[in-house]
């Protein structure tokens, strides 16, 4: 079976004004989403991510390169001409309809039957469980609630693929979790093709098939979340992705020798010269001496199940570790232990 | 604990003096001359009794009845014509990003509110008395085409407050769900933006009504509006007719005045 590209940017590059005060929102980004996928796109804020959406939804033009869609070159084409709808930061509701007629409005916009809209809202708000707030105004509604509104009025027409624009960053913590689980459940009885824009890594890890990581407006690394936690590509996606420390060494035969003086074995692929190492700090060991790197404990946190270390290694490089916690397997502050890592833990990175 | 108070400049000494003063001071006189429209002698300052006399006499006057149906005409007009430029300058001056020349621009609209209306009405004198006589055209027109300029600024105030407080968003979200440029205008922009030209069309309406100064310079012979008649009635024997006209005039503007308030108030 051929997997299908839903969208796909050619070379896509965005400058904003001209001359001197040009801006490079994108630079030149290529990449394939696939159909039926839940993509994601991720990186802090001016990255670049938000402009790339807009792209796709028509509502920016790129400087350079193309946009397809199912093949199709839709770069010029208008945003109502484009099998996309978006889900808005802001939500964008219109607010002199009603729930009803924001769902519907796509469907009419396309002339469906009066018939036709009415059954694909009732289906859609039932879908969002909306169902019963179907005449209400959205300034009557929370902001979960609106949300689902938001949400439900992008999905009504069918769309090929669904934008979401950062659609969770307005909700509460409780709200924002039950959102998620929810996206995930509508992209997955859809099966629509669904491209989210965040620039937080949690919620990327846990809704995503598939992630890119975006900086200064460079596609940096794209793969599963389990490629981006395990294998990034570069310090930057290391250090956006969860916690991860870092020790600078220089390759030294098939070992990489640290600034504290210890050889470290790690899989080297054909790396030379200054290199970081990067390692997680649910991966770190630590015992008693002698047994690894000797390190001196200067900060103990202890959150239950874990227990979170700082440690100092002989030249001072700080290492934080985080350990299950174990009764009678724990250090103070001020304790010489040893630090141990598995080889296939640690990440190589070019310096 | 005693919180320390806010400043308020209510509790001021002297504050309720001074409000009243100026109350009476505003609306002393305009109370006057509506008590005077009652008059049943022929003073406009020594009582006579009550009667609605003057209002019969001022409902009966041909030239008030041609001066009241030319005003409402060229009003009418004027808040359409001014209306429908203000919505279009409006559109245009606040659903995009910042642009070069756009102070430039704000000054243009607002320039019949800067310009010595005098001036404006010598101008359009000169103007039009030669377009006259190239045309020979002497109609209301000119007045309508007069009023419909120096309401523009008027109309568009209300209109350009409603859009900004109106999220750029949502003709971009119309867009993307299939509406065509004209369908997003048609089904989401105004019906938003409709309290505003309301507002606008309302505001342009009253001062168009209560021209004087450029209406008297532009308008040809037998052309008085409500305003200018009352002017040239200045020139004979003062009678309560003028108050019972300025008292039918006065409760209209409270009446729209009214209106724009709530239209104005009622958002989103």
């Amino acid at each position: 079976m051929s997997i299908k590209v839903a969208v796909a940017a050619r070379n896509v590059g965005k400058i904003y004004g001209a001359g001197a005060a040009a801006v490079n929102a994108l630079g030149d980004v290529s990449i394939d989403i696939q159909q039926g996928e839940f993509f994601t796109l991720l990186g802090p804020s001016g990255c670049g991510k938000t402009t790339l959406l807009r792209c796709i939804a028509g509502f920016e033009t790129p400087t350079s390169g193309t946009i397809l869609l199912s093949g199709r070159d839709i770069t010029h084409t208008p945003p109502s001409a484009r099998p996309v709808n978006t889900v808005f930061q802001s939500y964008a509701l219109f607010p002199h309809l009603t729930v009803a007629d924001n769902v519907g409005f796509g469907l009419k916009m396309q002339g469906k039957s009066r018939s036709e809209v009415a059954s694909t809202v009732a289906r859609v708000l039932d879908l969002v469980k909306l169902e019963a707030f179907a005449d209400r105004l959205p300034a009557q509604m929370s902001g979960g609630q609106q949300q689902r509104v938001a949400l439900a009025r992008a999905l009504a027409p069918a769309p090929e693929v669904l934008l979401l624009d950062e659609p969770l960053s307005a909700l509460d913590l409780k709200l924002r979790k039950e959102m998620q689980s929810e996206l995930k459940r509508l992209q997955t009885e859809t099966g629509i093709t669904f491209v989210f824009v965040t620039h937080d890594q949690e919620e990327a890890l846990t809704m995503s098939n598939r992630i890119a990581v975006m900086s200064a407006g460079e596609l940096l690394q794209v793969g599963t979340p389990r490629d981006i936690y395990d294998r990034p590509v570069n310090r930057f996606v290391a250090d956006f992705i969860g916690e991860t420390n870092f020790l600078v060494g220089e390759v030294d035969g098939t070992a990489v020798r640290i600034a504290s003086g210890e050889r470290l074995d790690v899989p080297l692929n054909g790396q030379t010269g200054r290199v970081t190492l990067a390692i997680r700090p649910e991966q770190i060991k630590i015992g008693t001496v002698p047994g690894g790197l000797a390190a001196t404990v200067t900060d103990a946190t202890y959150l239950g199940t874990d227990t979170h270390y700082a440690l100092a290694l002989s030249d001072g490089s700080a290492l934080v570790a985080r350990v299950q916690s174990r009764t009678g397997d724990d250090f103070a502050v001020g304790d010489t232990v040893g630090v141990t890592v598995d080889a296939s833990a640690v990440q190589v990175l070019k310096e | 604990m005693a919180r320390p108070r806010a400043f308020d400049v209510t509790t001021l000494p002297g504050f309720t003096f001074i409000a009243i003063v100026s109350f009476l001071l505003l609306y002393a006189p305009i109370v006057t001359l509506v008590i005077y429209s009652f008059n049943a002698g022929d003073s406009v300052n020594l009582w006579g009794g009550f009667s609605l006399k003057w209002y019969h006499v001022a409902a009966g006057n041909e030239a008030v009845q041609g001066a009241a149906i030319r005003s409402f005409i060229i009003a009418t007009w004027a808040s359409v014509i001014a209306t429908t430029v203000a919505t279009m300058a409006a559109l245009g001056t606040t659903r995009r990003g910042k642009y070069r020349g756009q102070s430039l621009i704000y000054i243009i609209i607002n320039q019949p509110l800067m310009v010595p209306e005098i001036v404006t009405a010598v101008a359009l004198l000169i103007f039009f008395s030669s377009v006259k006589i190239a045309t020979g055209y002497t109609g209301l027109g000119y007045l309508i085409l007069a009023h419909s300029a120096f309401c523009v600024p008027f109309a568009y105030l209300p209109i350009k407050a409603r859009l900004e407080g109106m999220d750029i968003n949502m003709e971009t979200a119309a867009a993307d769900l299939y509406a065509t440029p004209w369908k997003a205008f048609r089904h989401v922009t105004l019906p938003l933006l409709a309290p505003g030209i309301i507002a606008g069309a309302m505001l342009a309406f009253i001062i168009s009504l209560d021209d004087v100064i450029i209406t008297e310079f532009v308008k040809s012979a037998g052309q008085d509006t409500l305003p200018t008649y009352m002017l040239g009635q200045l020139r004979r024997a003062l009678t309560p007719e003028v108050n019972a006209i300025s008292t039918v005039l006065l409760a209209l503007s409270i009446v729209i005045l009214a209106l724009f308030s709530v239209v104005t108030r009622k958002r989103g």
